[in-house]
């Protein structure tokens, strides 16, 4: 260590010229360091924000008071946060499972075959993206205001299907166009019937895509505030509690919950990509034909 | 037989998505229409009419907040390209081993609330902060003046919400760059800069405009990040909409402001589209090969 500082000392005058030599090799990276960072603090915010101690309801002050770990011990000691967030767990799971299954199919029918209609298909999956939330929701409020529809964890259910579709898609198709489809054929030459095929050859290996797409889709769906803010009626899911309680005074409670689920998540993740590795070697492993 | 079938699978195979958003997409935008069209309070029940003075109306008093929102949005989008693309740029070319985790950070974001990212970026920008003291010590923020509830905020707030949906497409198109292009650049003596923009940026065009669409067109109809980070003079387009729909209940107004904003963003769109060359945004390249 002190050798190094006498090193670079007795270089004297070169050293500034050295070091702006070295940040200019390095500028990329540097930037995508702190780029990164800064994509980073509001989350380590969140998390360090779990330990307040909070105002002298519990509730969050935008100041760090006193550090405590009562409001991990005590996480599920808000009944209307556990609520909300019990809603959002249901309503994400069901909408998960509903748009993946159909998105899915849309995927398989737009990369495998050739019909009439393609163009518009495309057209019909890309808008839903490219329109701004607060369009889709007022839209679905519209039409079921007309209806005179009760608004609630149905209409939350249809509205969270809906914006899932599109993604689900989008990521299952692009796993699809990589696909070897050789391999269905040595099935099929081997008298595999087609849905034997489907369910023991083609659908393992689409797996890796498809369990992204249905990550995405729980994501998008217990993330959603904007859409679940038009037609959710009296329904509260954790968003929504969260924006009701902005306006109060948030429980210390939400930024536990919330970092609990965003461990959860980078697990699930983590397990995810580990899997896909893993079926990846086994597949290279594969002899050569 | 199997002739008929396999030219019918395909539309079996979509039937169920394609439903789903025909019913709760493109349905809802005709019972929009006809909302805009009504006249009447909400009171009174609303009769159906031939309002097209609702459109004007509509627009007359809320310009001002539309033209900010737009203010906004093209701000927040180009920060975010300025941001996005060096950091795309060092994840998809530079990072080797570090790729995945890289990636990885960047799209963290998505696994905590929208709604609590926002509220954390509250606690950064809050009076109280150790930010605040940082600005006011540099100079950048006169010592009475404050970050939270101005322009700057809001605009900083949907920078970096939108940011991910920025990065991805870029690094997807830059990740497809062949390297050995490069170097061909440079075994022909080209210069770096010259290098990039005669091959880099090229190829990573239809990244760039993805991105720009995918976060200009959302950030226009955000209201969350205006609601929470913003103050007075701050409310966007969204803000308004959402206020005459869910708060003011007037209707016909509310839809016919949803269709002028959604009008001036496809015009928008269309002129920049017309700019920067359309195909990119329809993932049918991907398809054809």
């Amino acid at each position: 260590m002190m050798e190094a500082a006498t090193a670079t000392a007795r270089t004297g005058p070169a050293l500034p010229a050295r070091a702006w030599r070295w940040l200019r090799r390095n500028a990329l990276l540097i930037f995508a360091g702190l780029a990164v960072l800064y994509m980073l603090v509001p989350i380590l915010v969140i998390a360090a924000f779990s330990f307040d101690s909070g105002n002298a309801q519990g509730e969050l002050d935008f100041a760090f008071n006193a550090f405590t770990f009562e409001y991990w011990r005590n996480a599920f000691g808000n009944p209307d946060v556990n609520d909300s967030m019990i809603k959002s767990l249901q309503l994400a799971s069901l909408s998960m499972v509903v748009s993946t299954a159909i998105g899915t199919l849309m995927a398989l029918a737009l990369v495998r075959h050739q019909f009439f209609g393609r163009r518009a298909t495309n057209l019909l999956i890309i808008l839903p993206m490219a329109t701004p939330e607060i369009v889709i929701g007022a839209a679905l409020l519209s039409m079921f205001i007309t209806y005179n529809l009760d608004l609630g964890l149905t209409t939350l259910f249809i509205a969270h299907v809906m914006f899932s579709i599109s993604f689900v898609v989008v990521i299952v198709r692009s796993r699809l166009i990589g696909f070897d489809r050789s391999i269905e054929e040595a099935a099929a030459d081997l008298g595999s019937p087609p849905l034997t095929t489907f369910r023991t050859v083609t659908l393992p290996l689409l797996a890796p895509g498809i369990v992204a797409a249905a990550l995405l889709a729980f994501a998008l769906s217990i993330d959603d505030f904007v859409i679940s803010n038009f037609n959710s009626g009296t329904t509260v899911t954790f968003p929504l509690y969260i924006f009701g309680a902005s306006l109060r005074g948030i429980p210390i409670q939400v930024n536990v919950l919330a970092t609990m689920l965003f461990a959860v998540t980078v697990i699930a993740i983590a397990l995810v990509l580990w899997q896909q590795r893993r079926a990846e070697q086994m597949a290279a492993v594969r002899p050569d034909v | 037989m199997t002739g008929v079938r396999r030219r019918l699978a395909p539309y079996g195979l979509l039937g169920p998505g394609a439903i789903w958003l025909a019913l709760f997409f493109v349905i809802p935008m005709y019972f929009m229409g006809e909302l805009a069209l009504r006249e009447g309070t909400f009171t009174e029940g609303f009769r159906s009419a031939f309002e097209i003075s609702n459109f004007s109306d509509s627009l007359s008093g809320n310009t001002e907040q539309l033209l900010r929102s737009f203010w906004y949005a093209g701000a927040a989008t180009v920060i975010a390209l300025l941001i996005a693309y060096p950091l795309a740029y060092a994840i998809a070319l530079r990072a080797g081993r570090w790729k995945l985790l890289l990636l990885f950070a960047v799209i963290a974001p998505f696994f905590t609330t929208y709604l609590i990212r926002t509220i954390a970026w509250k606690t950064i920008l809050a009076d109280e902060s150790p930010l605040l003291d940082v600005l006011h010590f540099l100079s950048l923020v006169p010592d009475d003046g404050r970050v939270l509830a101005t322009s700057g905020a809001v605009i900083a707030g949907l920078t970096y919400n939108f940011l991910p949906f920025m990065i991805l497409p870029i690094y997807a198109s830059l990740e497809r760059l062949d390297t050995s292009l490069i170097e061909a650049g440079k075994d022909l003596y080209a210069s770096a800069t010259q290098t990039f923009l005669r091959v880099t940026l090229p190829i990573s065009m239809p990244g760039i405009v993805a991105g720009v669409l995918l976060t200009f067109i959302p950030a226009v109809g955000d209201y969350v990040n205006a609601e929470l980070l913003g103050g007075t003079g701050t409310s966007m387009i969204g803000n308004v909409i959402q206020s005459l729909y869910l708060e003011q209940r007037n209707y016909p107004e509310a839809a016919a402001l949803s269709f002028v904003m959604m009008a001036a963003i496809l015009a928008v769109v269309l002129i920049y589209l017309r700019v920067a060359g359309t195909g990119a945004f329809m993932g049918e390249e991907e398809e054809r090969r």
